[in-house]
This record gives structure tokens, C-alpha cells and sequence, in this order.
């Protein structure tokens, strides 16, 4: 039993060093630890906003002198430039929360 | 730019967290890059060391300053990540990794790692600078990454001419572009796939390069493992990462990455009156001349005497011909003694020993290259904060 194993393991080795890689790669990056702050319609932007990306997107933007104009032309770049499927509804919600928020 | 015990405390953790699958992650403690809203956690991913995060969801990642006063050569696990899209190859297979090479070829091609690493390989040492690099620094500020000057990095690479890899399939008559794309894609089916193109001539000029090889090792992953296009003296856009689709056009391409999106003002310097839209613009192309004082963060205190000052400084690919300092704001200025020639798209190191008296000084580095260009002594300025290279200063307090 012992020895099946070493030799399992011998074997496992040798195909490591006879290809630099032998499995996929497995890559695992760590948890997000940002998230949205609260503020009016969070779950809104949470649902809208978090399918491509993470909060920090949005957290770490320049504080501009007119947020409202600045939030709504990220938000019509998201939808028009990246395609990101917003109800009409939500587009009014999603800007009055980042304008608020950030 | 922060405080280099910051550093030091996450050094300590990193080990902790060292290989490649650790879930452990994060943000050891954070750091203030020098503009509004600058806060960002130092955070540990494998392969990496502590590192500014930028973002986590696609990750991005900025160098520490404090790395490039190490040497020209940017270790790998402390080299900048930039992605777009968010659904990542995190479990590709090396040995089932397929590279393929179609469109206006008489010999459409399927190339395993195995096939590319055994074609002759070459080495270039070149600087990967991402586009926004330092676009935090804008005034006004501009929407986008908000990274200080973190986001440059200086390898060896390795691996095969893109000349070589083109030649085997047989570019046919009328090829005007080719187009080159990754495995990372867009979580939407409707956001436009990351797909890059250059110029037929440009491909085939022999330095253009697919590399598997950095600084010694296989690409760390957030570095395009297990294949990345390599373009040297051009902006990251164009190092395509974790390479698997080169396609030979007809026609010049008009997706959204290249036809949109990485544009500058087609101006003489490639700027506009801050504030202002150009009217008519160019895809991004070569790296400005830029230089760096290292070896002084901004802010420092120092003792009143003798001081060796060291930095760094790159250009699109003439070369550096001269470093000048200026210890006294700018109003005289001496040539540092150049360091190692690492080849026309290195980081050039560059040293001055210099005396500074009790007192306020502000200390600058203007590099030239060999075609002439230099750095404006005032910000240039574009929608997407773009190509700064300004000169850049570091205020210090003598004592």
C-alpha cells in the first residue's frame, strides 16, 4: 500500500518535470472585499451594476463638480458602449444613487 | 508617494498567503496615492506581492513606487495588471492551450505552447506602460482608472517573432492589419470582446513579439499566462494577454476597442485645451518620454549634505540620450551619469549625486531622447488622460 503510493507519487513527479504544467491552472483570486455603500435604491444599483464589475469601479472615481452629469454619462456608456441590459426604469434610479452616494 | 512601512507590514503577510490557489487575501492595510479619492487597499493576490488595488472584479493592479528605486527590471510578481472584462480564463489549460493564426493566410494554423516554444526564441528587455498610467494626476480630473505612476513595469520577455509565427502561415497579397485576441471576455454577450489590432508592417517588423517567458520565468497569470503579445515602445492596450486568436485582415478594423475606445487627439502633441473634446482622434500608439526620480519619494525629509539621487527613464523606443536634474525647481539644471544600456525600450537608469542646504527644495528630471523630444514643463491634457509625461517633481525638506 506504502509503496503504491510513493510510486504514484514518484510518477507524479516525473510528469511534472517532464512538462512544466500538468494541470489547468486554477487561478484563484482573492475574495471582493468592496462593496456598494448604502444609500437609496442599493439593491437597484447592486443588481444592475455588480454582474460586470465590482464596486471599486465606482468607489474609486474623481470627485467631479457636477456628479449628477458625470454619473449620468457613465451610466448611458454602460448601457450604449457596453451593451449592459438597464430597464429604462432603473437608469433615473441608478444615477439619483451614485449622485447621492459617491 | 506612501509610506513604505505600509509595505513592509503586508511583506510579512504575503508570505503567508504565497501560493498560487490561497482564497486568503486581503487588504493588508491600505495606501493614499496623492490626489482627491486616492485611498486604495494594499491586496495580495497569488504570484503577487502586496500591490495597490485598483479594482477586484476584472482585477487591477498598480506597482508600489517604491519598487522602481530596485533596479530597470520590475520583479514579476510586483508588475501592474490592467483587464477590462471580468470572465477570466482562471482555468485554462496550458497543455490544451491552442494559439490560432487564420484570416488572409494560405496556411491557417493551430500552434500548441509546446509548438512555440520549440521555434527559435528571442529576448527583448522593454517597458509595458498602461495607457491611464498616472491618469489620477489630470486636472481636471477625468473618469476611468484612477492610478498614479504605478501602472509601468520594465521585463525581459521571451519568446517568438509575431514575423516568424506569420511568415509559417503565409500572409497573403492585401493583408492591411491583424488582430489579436485573448482568451478574457466580456461577462455580456453584448460588451465588446477586448480584440486589438496593428498595422501588417508593424506585425511583421521582427520585434513585435508573443512571449511565454518573463524575467526568467513563464508569465505570471494576471501577467497573460500562458501567451501574451508583446509590442515594444507601444501602450499595454496592445499587449494583448493570455494570446489564443491572431487574425490576418484585409481591411482596417473597426471594433470598438481600436475604432472607440484607447483614441487620442490627432493634435501635434496630442492634446486639447484641458476641459475641451478634440474633433478629430488616432488609436494610441507610442509611450511618451518620461523620467522618474526614485530614489526620493515626495514629501521626503532628508539631511542636509551630500545625496545620490536615482531614477529611471523610457521612451517609445529611440532611446534615452540625456537625463538632466534640477534641484533648485528648475531654474538649473546638471546631467546624471546614465546607467546599464538594457536596449532601446528599457528602463534607463540614470544617477546624480547632488548637495542639498537646509531649506524647502523642489527636485526635477527631464530626460531627451535620441530623435530630440523631451518633457513640457507643463501637463499636456485629453479626455482620457493619456500620455502624460509632464516634468515630474518631488518636494523635499532639507534639514
Amino acid at each position: 500500500m506504502q509503496r503504491t503510493v510513493l510510486l504514484t507519487i514518484t510518477l507524479a513527479l516525473a510528469a511534472a518535470a517532464a512538462s512544466a504544467f500538468a494541470a489547468p491552472v486554477n487561478y484563484k483570486t482573492p475574495d471582493e472585499l468592496a462593496a456598494f455603500k448604502p444609500g437609496p435604491n442599493l439593491e437597484v444599483v447592486q443588481g444592475n451594476c455588480s454582474a460586470c464589475h465590482s464596486s471599486d469601479y465606482v468607489a474609486t472615481q474623481p470627485p467631479m463638480k457636477d456628479k449628477r452629469a458625470f454619473w449620468q454619462a457613465e451610466v448611458t456608456k454602460m448601457i450604449k458602449v457596453y451593451g449592459a441590459p438597464i430597464d429604462d426604469a432603473d437608469v433615473g434610479k441608478i444615477v439619483d444613487y451614485l449622485a447621492a452616494t459617491y | 508617494m506612501f509610506d513604505r512601512r505600509d509595505l513592509l507590514k503586508g511583506a510579512g503577510l504575503a508570505a503567508l498567503a504565497a501560493t498560487l490557489n490561497s482564497t486568503r487575501a486581503l487588504a493588508l492595510d491600505t495606501v493614499t496615492l496623492p490626489f482627491a479619492n486616492g485611498e486604495r487597499p494594499l491586496v495580495k493576490y497569488p504570484q503577487k506581492r502586496p500591490m495597490i488595488g485598483l479594482t477586484s472584479r476584472p482585477p487591477q493592479l498598480e506597482t508600489p513606487f517604491a519598487v522602481f528605486n530596485d533596479g530597470p527590471i520590475t520583479p514579476n510578481n510586483a508588475f501592474f495588471v490592467r483587464y477590462h472584462l471580468s470572465d477570466m480564463p482562471y482555468n485554462l489549460d496550458p497543455d490544451k492551450f491552442t494559439l490560432e493564426v487564420k484570416g488572409k493566410v494560405d496556411k491557417p494554423l493551430k500552434l500548441s505552447l509546446k509548438d512555440i516554444r520549440k521555434m527559435k526564441a528571442t529576448e527583448i528587455v522593454a517597458v509595458n506602460q498602461c495607457s491611464g498610467n498616472s491618469r489620477g494626476f489630470f486636472e481636471p480630473r477625468v473618469a476611468g482608472g484612477q492610478l498614479a505612476n504605478g501602472a509601468m513595469g520594465c521585463a525581459r520577455w521571451r519568446g517568438v517573432p509575431l514575423k516568424a509565427v506569420l511568415e509559417m502561415a503565409g500572409v497573403q497579397t492585401g493583408a492591411k492589419q491583424v488582430t489579436f485576441n485573448g482568451m478574457d471576455g466580456p461577462v455580456n454577450d453584448k460588451t465588446p470582446d477586448f480584440v486589438k489590432a496593428l498595422d501588417i508592417d508593424h506585425a511583421s517588423d521582427g520585434e513585435v513579439m508573443l512571449a511565454y517567458g518573463m524575467n526568467g520565468e513563464d508569465l505570471p497569470f494576471l501577467n497573460g499566462f500562458p501567451l501574451r503579445l508583446v509590442v515594444p515602445g507601444y501602450y499595454g492596450t496592445y499587449w494583448v494577454k493570455h494570446l489564443n486568436e491572431i487574425t490576418v485582415i484585409d481591411n482596417v478594423y473597426d471594433g470598438f476597442w481600436m475604432k472607440s475606445a484607447y483614441r487620442i487627439p490627432d493634435t501635434p502633441n496630442n492634446a486639447v485645451e484641458p476641459g475641451t473634446a478634440p474633433k478629430a482622434t488616432i488609436p494610441i500608439n507610442r509611450f511618451t518620454i518620461r523620467s522618474f526620480i526614485t530614489s526620493v519619494p515626495d514629501g521626503a525629509k532628508l539631511k542636509a549634505g551630500a545625496v545620490t539621487l536615482r531614477g529611471i527613464a523610457f521612451d517609445g523606443g529611440k532611446g534615452i540620450k540625456e537625463v538632466q536634474v534640477s534641484t533648485d525647481g528648475g531654474k538649473t539644471w546638471v546631467s546624471a551619469k546614465l546607467g546599464k544600456d538594457l536596449g532601446r525600450y528599457a528602463f534607463r537608469e540614470w544617477k546624480l549625486p547632488v548637495k542639498l542646504a537646509a531649506g524647502s527644495h523642489e527636485l526635477k528630471v527631464r530626460a531627451t531622447g535620441n530623435g530630440g523630444e523631451t518633457q513640457p514643463d507643463t501637463p499636456r491634457w485629453n479626455p482620457a488622460g493619456y500620455l502624460r509625461n509632464v516634468v515630474e517633481t518631488v518636494r523635499v525638506t532639507v534639514a
